[in-house]
């Protein structure tokens, strides 16, 4: 990050980029895909996070320091996000009979 | 305070490189920590509308598309002032840095505008959470769900904004005492930081919470 100025024109292209999103994640949000919204949606916040971290953050030319640190964070969000999940989505997970049976058979033996 | 017009790093400091390296590595640790501050926020969002997906969407279509897709295109034209600030404090051009500070406070206090005028309507809809709340349908408990995080994330998101626009406050002040020069304006690059990541909360916020209506 030291003095290495990025030239201005590619921030001004960054802006540009992060405001065509913009239009696209409205546009889609008309229109019904189901489920598929939401992953649509979270891919175009994502892409424009991306952006903004690399070009108007600088990490793009920052040391493998830097890369590593930021990586680590975002990585420990998902492990916050997807372990609540994992949890909260089995919670409520059907007992069939058969099942049911499995489990008091093995506690017999 | 060292003297901030020599291109000499403080006497901890191999050289310049290093100094500004730690300066935006002890931001990034800070930053990380508001993912983790945001993120328990994000993970309880998850959570309900997983469960309440319903409420969630009916509730979404009492918020403003327009003025929402507004304020992301506000908020993303500050960040883009804010590179072209940190631009300038890095080729020591001093007009210029604090033309673009101002630049971003006046973007930033128009978004924060739009969100008092956003709030002061619900508000009036009766759509804050609490006794005042009333939506009829039997979904209401949950949209009443979806209000408590839309004004405990976008109030924290805020709150962050409020305090980003007293930091750049401060910089033009020091900008206009002449107290960055090319080596030395590791505050603005650190002030960049901290507002293009309030910027990227915002970015996620605004499907999350505008988007989901399936209008």
């Amino acid at each position: 990050m030291a003095a290495r100025a990025v030239p201005r024109r590619l921030y001004l292209a960054i802006f540009g980029a992060l405001m065509g999103f913009t239009a696209l994640t409205v546009w889609a949000a008309f229109i019904d895909l189901g489920r598929l919204n939401m992953a649509v949606a979270m891919t175009i916040a994502a892409a424009k996070a991306a952006l903004v971290v690399l070009y108007f953050m600088h990490v793009r030319y920052s040391s493998r320091l830097i890369w590593v640190v930021v990586g680590a964070g975002f990585v420990w969000l998902i492990i916050l996000i997807s372990l609540t999940m994992s949890d909260y989505r089995t919670r409520e997970a059907p007992v069939t009979p058969a099942w049911r049976a499995a489990i008091q058979d093995k506690l017999k033996l | 305070m060292a003297e901030t017009h020599t291109a000499l790093p403080a006497h901890q400091f191999d050289d310049l490189e290093q100094q500004h390296e730690a300066g935006a590595l002890g931001m990034w640790a800070f930053l990380i920590t508001e993912i983790m501050f945001f993120g328990g926020l994000f993970t309880v969002y998850t959570v309900y509308r997983w469960s309440y997906g319903q409420g969630f969407a009916e509730a979404s279509r009492h918020l403003d598309i327009r003025l929402g897709a507004i304020n992301t295109a506000v908020l993303i034209g500050s960040s883009l002032t804010m590179a072209l600030a940190v631009h300038a404090a890095q080729t020591g051009r001093r007009r210029v840095l604090i033309l673009f500070l101002l630049f971003t406070i006046l973007l930033g206090s128009v978004f924060l505008g739009i969100k008092a005028f956003e709030y002061n309507h619900k508000f009036h809809e009766h759509l804050v959470p609490g006794p005042g709340f009333r939506l009829a349908g039997p979904e209401a408990r949950h949209a009443e769900l979806f209000f408590s995080l839309y004004f405990a994330m976008t109030g924290l998101h805020a709150v962050h904004m409020i305090i980003g626009v007293g930091i750049l406050a401060t910089l033009v002040m020091m900008a206009n005492r002449g107290r960055f020069s090319p080596a030395h304006h590791a505050p603005v690059e650190i002030t960049g930081l901290y507002w293009h990541f309030v910027d990227i909360v915002w970015i996620f916020l605004f499907p999350l919470l505008y988007l989901i209506g399936g209008r």
